[in-house]
């Protein structure tokens, strides 16, 4: 039975924390994440879990104590934002290549500079080629939900990679707002024991990990774990199943809304899909046949399943909430377009950066990027590929 | 770069996770003998069989019998650094080219 | 977006409007509603004008944005209307709730035009003499519950007797205080 109660955000994943009582948690306060791991210390101080936390002293030391936590057999996690995130950067890949299946959850905040504490994907979208999994959420009950299901798909033999579950910061992680949660049994039963194939602490099976691996090697074990990332769609949609089994809320790779007929559609993530789907349902009111995906899974990129579900839309734009700076478009975009040359012809995509540094984004907002679509559908002519969202342009 | 003679390289599809190593005491497998560009040579009759040699090879290279004798050198991983030639007060090691 | 009651709370970093935009929230969660509690952040510090929001709605809600069309706004810091668009969006089939000793025809005058219902209450006097110090948050809880009709006022009563008895539990002389400042301030506001 679940458990109606209303949380913020930041709460909700600490719930999370806790009812999966990992072996250790190592983290470094940062906003707007430092309320996982403050109350995850409130647990850990009142007994209420097993988990040795790890009060470190940088973000780089909480990845590199998940790191060795884990090779020891251990199931690690730990929460960052931001900065933070980028002060883990070379870690990050070290626990993807060592196949490492630690869970952390990303609260989105802007990278500096300018010095900013607000929401943007520009961290994790950042992170996005560390081989790490990335799994984004449109509110409290995703996030929350998210982060159990990341630690089973994380630690399926098949796939052996870290997984981030990333959330808005303040939007998401400051909001309380309604949400079902499970039995602490029930959270318990659903992820399992973690059982390492291998692990340093193993007297049976000694091994090492971290050597050099020269030209003749690297090469094949960069190779395989791209094996394990594509093929960690397979136990995403396995454990999304078993999820909705026992919670009766279902996942997807992403969420079609309004997808089946529609001629125009944006394709976005986190919390701004769901402002964007009222939207849908006040154009369709007015007969507009508008609709909306909203990535889930970004890391793998779902590119077969993503091209089927806009193969019929006549005009789609790609919401970024982080600029890549590189005069072609954001990372969202970039993907689903290359995704869709060659598979299906004649849509015409544009990109829209938005939301940067915690830019609000009204419904208002939202409607200017529809009205665009339907101005090319009538058109047949893109104005531009590359625009803005909610930026001062005089 | 050379893998070395005998180094079997397998696929990505069956190399370990992260290039991890699960064999004990595999440096054995890894021959480095064939770096060696000097050769040193084991001149029995001159030997005290004194053992300052044995603990200065770096490789494990100085063979010893059952009743630790000296008895020359495993040039499957001998590097050649002479470092035994230095240690040996009594003519009983010469270097050759290889 | 239809059935759906939205509130900006107004007031200076301190005075516990965060506090108070999750206390309504949990407050009408209890009715079954569905409810977002959220403060906007921002680089504020100790008497820096800030902003929080409630929405409440019959069904989920979806929208994350901040709130520029309220239905209600309520005032923590009378002098904020000296610097603070208090009224900006508000809708005029709502009401604007002010922390004041003056009267609502006083405060509307202050107010350049708003047509909505204005209502006014000392919270300062109800805090300090039931609670001994001033919360203006706690008044004015009770208050924009009375004004909005979000939830019924003996139904808020009960259920923040039961949620300070929980959090009290130490400290069970400050619950008296805070039932009677709400009880208060749900009786003497003024321009309903």
């Amino acid at each position: 039975m679940g458990i109606r109660t209303k949380l913020s955000g930041n709460e909700a994943v600490s719930v999370a924390f806790k009812q999966i009582n990992p072996d250790v948690v190592a983290a470094y306060p940062i906003t707007p994440s430092t309320e996982v791991p403050q109350f995850f210390s409130t647990y850990a101080a009142n007994g209420e879990v097993e988990t040795e936390f790890v009060p470190v002293e940088s973000e780089h030391s909480a990845m590199s104590a998940c790191i060795g936590a884990q090779a020891a057999g251990g199931r690690s996690m730990t929460a960052t934002s931001a900065q933070g995130l980028a002060l883990m950067w070379e870690m990050l890949y070290i626990a993807s290549a060592y196949r490492l299946p630690i869970n952390m959850a990303v609260i989105n905040r802007a990278l500096s500079g300018p010095i900013n504490i607000h929401c943007d994907h520009s961290d994790s979208m950042g992170a996005r080629d560390s081989g790490w999994l990335q799994i984004y959420s449109e509110d409290c009950q995703e996030a929350y939900d998210n982060f159990i299901q990341a630690v089973r798909i994380s630690e399926h033999p098949d796939v052996m990679l870290p997984a981030m579950t990333c959330f808005d910061g303040f939007i998401t992680s400051h909001k309380v707002e309604n949400l079902e949660l499970m039995e602490d049994a029930e959270v318990q039963k659903f992820v399992g024991k973690y059982k390492p194939p291998y692990h340093l602490m193993d007297k049976e099976k000694p091994m090492s990990m971290g050597p050099l691996s020269l030209p003749f090697h690297y090469f094949e074990s960069k190779r395989q774990q791209a094996e394990a990332m594509r093929g960690s769609i397979k136990a995403i949609l396995e454990v999304a199943a078993e999820f909705e089994k026992v919670t009766g809320r279902k996942y997807g790779l992403f969420e079609e809304y309004q997808m089946a007929d529609a001629e125009v559609a944006i394709v976005i993530l986190n919390s701004t899909a769901g402002t964007a789907k009222d939207v849908v349902d006040e154009l369709r009111a007015k007969g507009v046949k508008a609709g909306l995906l909203k990535i889930r899974v970004f890391r793998p990129f779902p590119v077969e399943q993503i091209v089927a579900a806009l193969a019929k839309c006549k005009a789609v734009a790609v919401l970024d909430r982080a600029d890549s700076v590189n005069a072609a478009g954001g990372p969202v975009f970039t993907d689903v377009t290359s995704a869709m040359f060659g598979r299906v012809d004649g849509v015409k995509v544009i990109n829209y950066i938005y939301g940067l540094g915690g830019r609000d984004v009204k419904t208002d907002d939202i409607k200017v990027v529809y009205n665009e679509l339907l101005e090319v559908v009538k058109t047949g002519k893109v104005k531009e590929v590359y625009n803005y969202l909610g930026v001062r342009e005089v | 770069m050379n893998a070395g003679k005998g180094v079997k390289l397998v696929s990505w599809k069956e190399i370990t996770h992260g290039s991890h190593v699960f064999e004990a005491g595999n440096a054995k497998n890894f021959k480095t003998g064939d770096w060696r560009s000097n050769k040193p040579v084991f001149i029995k009759e001159n030997c005290k069989q004194c053992l300052l040699c044995f603990p200065v090879c770096p490789d494990s290279a100085i063979m010893l019998d059952e009743n630790t004798q000296v008895t020359g050198f495993d040039y499957d991983f001998c590097k050649g650094c002479m470092c035994c030639q230095e240690a040996c007060n009594f003519k009983a090691i010469e270097r050759e080219d290889v | 977006m239809a059935n759906v009651v939205e509130i900006r709370w107004h007031a200076r970093g301190g005075q516990g409007a965060k506090t108070a935009s999750e206390l309504l929230a949990d407050a009408v969660f209890e009715t079954g509603k569905f409810v977002q509690g959220f403060p906007e952040y921002g680089p504020e510090r100790m008497g820096a004008p800030i902003a929080a929001y409630n929405r409440i709605s019959d069904t989920k809600i979806r929208v994350h944005s901040n709130i520029y069309e309220p239905d209600f706004a309520v005032v923590l810091d009378e002098s904020l209307l000296e610097c603070v668009d208090c009224t900006a969006g508000l809708k005029e089939t709502g009401a604007i709730v002010v922390n004041t000793s003056k009267t609502p025809d006083e405060v509307r005058a202050e107010l350049g035009g708003y047509k909505g219902k204005v209502c006014t209450l000392d919270a300062r006097e109800i805090s300090e003499s039931c609670i001994g110090r001033y919360f203006p948050n706690t008044p004015m809880l009770a208050a924009i519950v009375k004004v909005s009709g979000v939830m019924p006022d003996d139904v808020f009563i009960k259920d923040m007797e039961s949620s300070l008895k929980r959090k009290f539990e130490s400290k069970p002389q400050v619950i008296e205080g805070n039932m009677n400042a709400f009880k208060r301030a749900i009786s003497e506001v003024k321009g309903l």
